[in-house]
């Protein structure tokens, strides 16, 4: 009965801010800080009680095939707490940091709808209506990039518009596809009625969705929106478009889809291969170059979103244990990256790497945190990047594919790299600088400390008592593939 | 008043005739999405283009006169969280988000098929004032000398 919850208390947020909120920004924040609160305790709640269960709910009781139905697994409930834990800081680290831009509540009214795409893309078990969430959260993605008012910020939230809908077009080309050729939408019983259609149709079909999603997920043929827009939004938001809105809208998609309806065909998971292999080398050494600290972690999201497709498309359990783990690390320490971006934005006024000098004296948490995640995403042991780099790296090594586990093994090795780039000039050089460190308040510092705890905490899921109730169930969800139809059409009279 | 804006007296003059009907019309539609063809996205539509057309023929001065954009967007708001609210009470009483709670009455009656004209009509009222708004922002912009 919490599913539809996920949706409801975002999208109600988001109107009562716009309702009652007038000029000042108090309203906003209380009640943007109240229900990602509330999401969070939720979405964890249902985490830790739901296990291997899946929970169904059926729209003002239209039953399935007829109405929208709402599906919680374990791969739902591991998204869910992704998404909320990064929505929960975001909005923690926001409070004093949108006050340098404006302060005003359309900022959190749109965080809001943002929050009700992604939570609804990740519960739903309708293809239309995954469409439609996936909208709303991008309309609101396209408007929080723009929100710095700079004619650069503009000009990445047209490019991201166009980008994006283009990516929309064919997603729902796909949909339009599938729909004539199976008769349903929900996707369970697309997933039943699929084996029975034309093969061809799979293929047709899979094509519009591995380009339409991965563009969404920007791994590296589709990914020219990605830098521009992630490193013009401000910083808060780049946390949450770089952290989770590319997972929840693009790899748990893909995901949902590729393994759970369409049975996960070789093709397709070769493509995945070949995509993240180019994302994780191309993405790395684009990385590299970068001078501007938000462009640089924004060509890292390639890099790492490699990571994942490469997970996936290994296809073992090992593989997509990986792919998930990281999922979940990637966000936690990209969100932190960029947390760390907009407190030196807001301290120094520079993002270039060049113009930093030696903060560890005047921002101390910020260096410090950042260290954690430079030493995360680079993945040096003990931190959470390490773990799930290397259940990757071996998984591909047991599905005798040593060609990626060796571009994955050089592709670390160049975050390494730049990462102790992004450490030797822009917090540990020798140039002292002199600027007033209370920009930077109590409330900012913790959503860094508390995503520097996770980098860490997370690593420990790693260990086999923990991982079977946290990862295994996501791995046997996407593992298990059609399983899923069973799952969700035999759930029905549990509700 | 600002007898120099807008078009001329005579789109003035069928515009002050016509717009009334054009709400009344779009009113209709809204009402009567249960019944017939129409509803509540559509009939929004056709209310937010009877006051386009006051914008266009009278020009912008005048509308800030005749309305409060700022009761406008409170309205808009107001009827987005009516929709959830409506949403939320199906799960008081039925169970389930969006369930139907209110009697289905008769058929072709004006009141029947119990939530689905409520929640027709904060749609209506909610894509025509929206709708709307994003039109009255859009014409601030003075798109030949680029601001």
């Amino acid at each position: 009965m919490i599913l539809p919850y996920y949706i409801i208390i975002p999208l109600l947020t988001a109107f009562i801010i716009s309702l009652i909120a007038g000029k000042k920004d108090i309203y906003a924040i209380w009640l943007s800080f109240i229900a990602t609160t509330a999401l969070l305790i939720l979405s964890i709640y249902s985490l830790l009680t739901s296990k291997h269960e899946t929970i169904t709910y059926t729209m003002s009781g239209w039953k399935i095939p007829f109405g929208i139905v709402l599906v919680q697994d374990a791969l739902t409930s591991f998204t869910l707490v992704t998404v909320n834990i990064i929505a929960f800081t975001a909005i923690l680290f926001s409070i004093n940091y949108i006050r340098y831009l404006s302060s005003d509540w359309k900022y959190y009214a749109l965080f809001m709808l943002l929050l009700t795409g992604m939570n609804g893309v990740v519960v739903t078990g309708d293809l239309f209506n995954l469409y439609v969430l996936m909208e709303i959260a991008l309309f609101a993605a396209f408007a929080l990039v723009a929100y710095g008012s700079r004619a650069e910020e503009f000009e990445a939230a047209f490019k991201y518009a166009v980008m994006g809908s283009i990516s929309s077009f064919m997603i729902l080309l796909g949909i339009a596809v599938t729909y004539s050729a199976t008769s349903y939408l929900t996707m369970a019983k697309v997933a039943e009625v699929l084996p029975l259609v034309d093969k061809k149709v799979v293929f047709w079909v899979g094509a519009l969705f591995i380009a339409g999603f991965s563009l969404k997920a920007a791994s590296i043929p589709f990914h020219s929106w990605l830098p521009d827009a992630h490193s013009s939004a401000p910083a808060p938001i780049s946390a949450m478009l770089s952290g989770v809105l590319i997972k929840a809208l693009g790899i748990y998609v893909l995901l949902r889809i590729f393994y759970n309806v369409l049975d996960a065909p070789e093709i397709f998971l070769k493509a995945f291969l070949v995509l993240g292999t180019i994302s994780i080398l191309i993405g790395v050494f684009l990385a590299i170059g970068q001078w501007d600290f938000k462009r640089l972690l924004a060509y890292h999201s390639i890099s790492q979103i490699g990571y994942i497709l490469l997970g996936i498309g290994i296809g073992t359990p090992l593989g997509i244990l990986g792919a998930v783990f990281h999922l979940l690390n990637h966000a936690i320490f990209k969100g932190l990256l960029f947390l760390n971006s907009g407190a030196v934005e807001i301290a120094l006024g520079t993002r270039d790497l060049r113009k930093m000098g030696n903060l560890s004296k005047i921002l101390p948490v910020t260096s410090q945190t950042s260290l954690i995640a430079s030493l995360s995403i680079s993945g040096i042991p003990p931190f959470n990047g390490f773990f799930s780099k290397l259940i990757i790296i071996i998984a591909a090594i047991e599905a005798n594919l040593p060609w990626y586990a060796f571009f994955g093994i050089i592709g670390s090795l160049l975050t390494l790299a730049s990462f102790m780039k992004v450490q030797r000039y822009g917090f540990k050089a020798e140039n002292v600088i002199e600027v007033a460190s209370n920009k930077i308040d109590w409330r900012m510092n913790l959503a860094m400390i508390l995503l520097a705890a996770l980098c860490i905490l997370t690593s420990m899921m790693v260990i086999p008592g923990i991982r079977e109730v946290t990862l295994d169930p996501v791995v046997s969800v996407v593992a298990n593939k059609t399983e899923y139809i069973k799952l969700v059409l035999g759930g029905l009279n549990e509700n | 008043m600002h007898k120099h804006e807008g078009m001329t007296l005579i789109v003035k003059t069928v515009t002050r005739i016509s717009v009334w009907m054009i709400l009344l019309y779009g009113t209709y539609i809204v009402f009567h999405g249960h019944l017939s063809p129409g509803g509540g996205f559509a009939g929004g539509v056709i209310i937010a283009l009877a006051l386009l057309n006051v914008l266009l023929a009278y020009g912008r001065n005048f509308v800030t006169e005749w309305l409060s954009i700022k009761f406008l967007h409170g309205l808009e708001s107001l009827a987005a969280s009516f929709f959830v609210i409506i949403g939320i009470l199906g799960m008081v009483y039925v169970g389930y988000f969006l369930g139907n709670y209110l009697s289905k009455g008769e058929l072709f009656n004006l009141l029947s098929a119990g939530t689905i004209l409520p929640l027709n009509i904060v749609i209506g009222i909610k894509v025509g004032t929206s709708l709307f708004i994003v039109i009255w922002f859009l014409s601030e912009l003075k798109i030949d000398k680029g601001e």
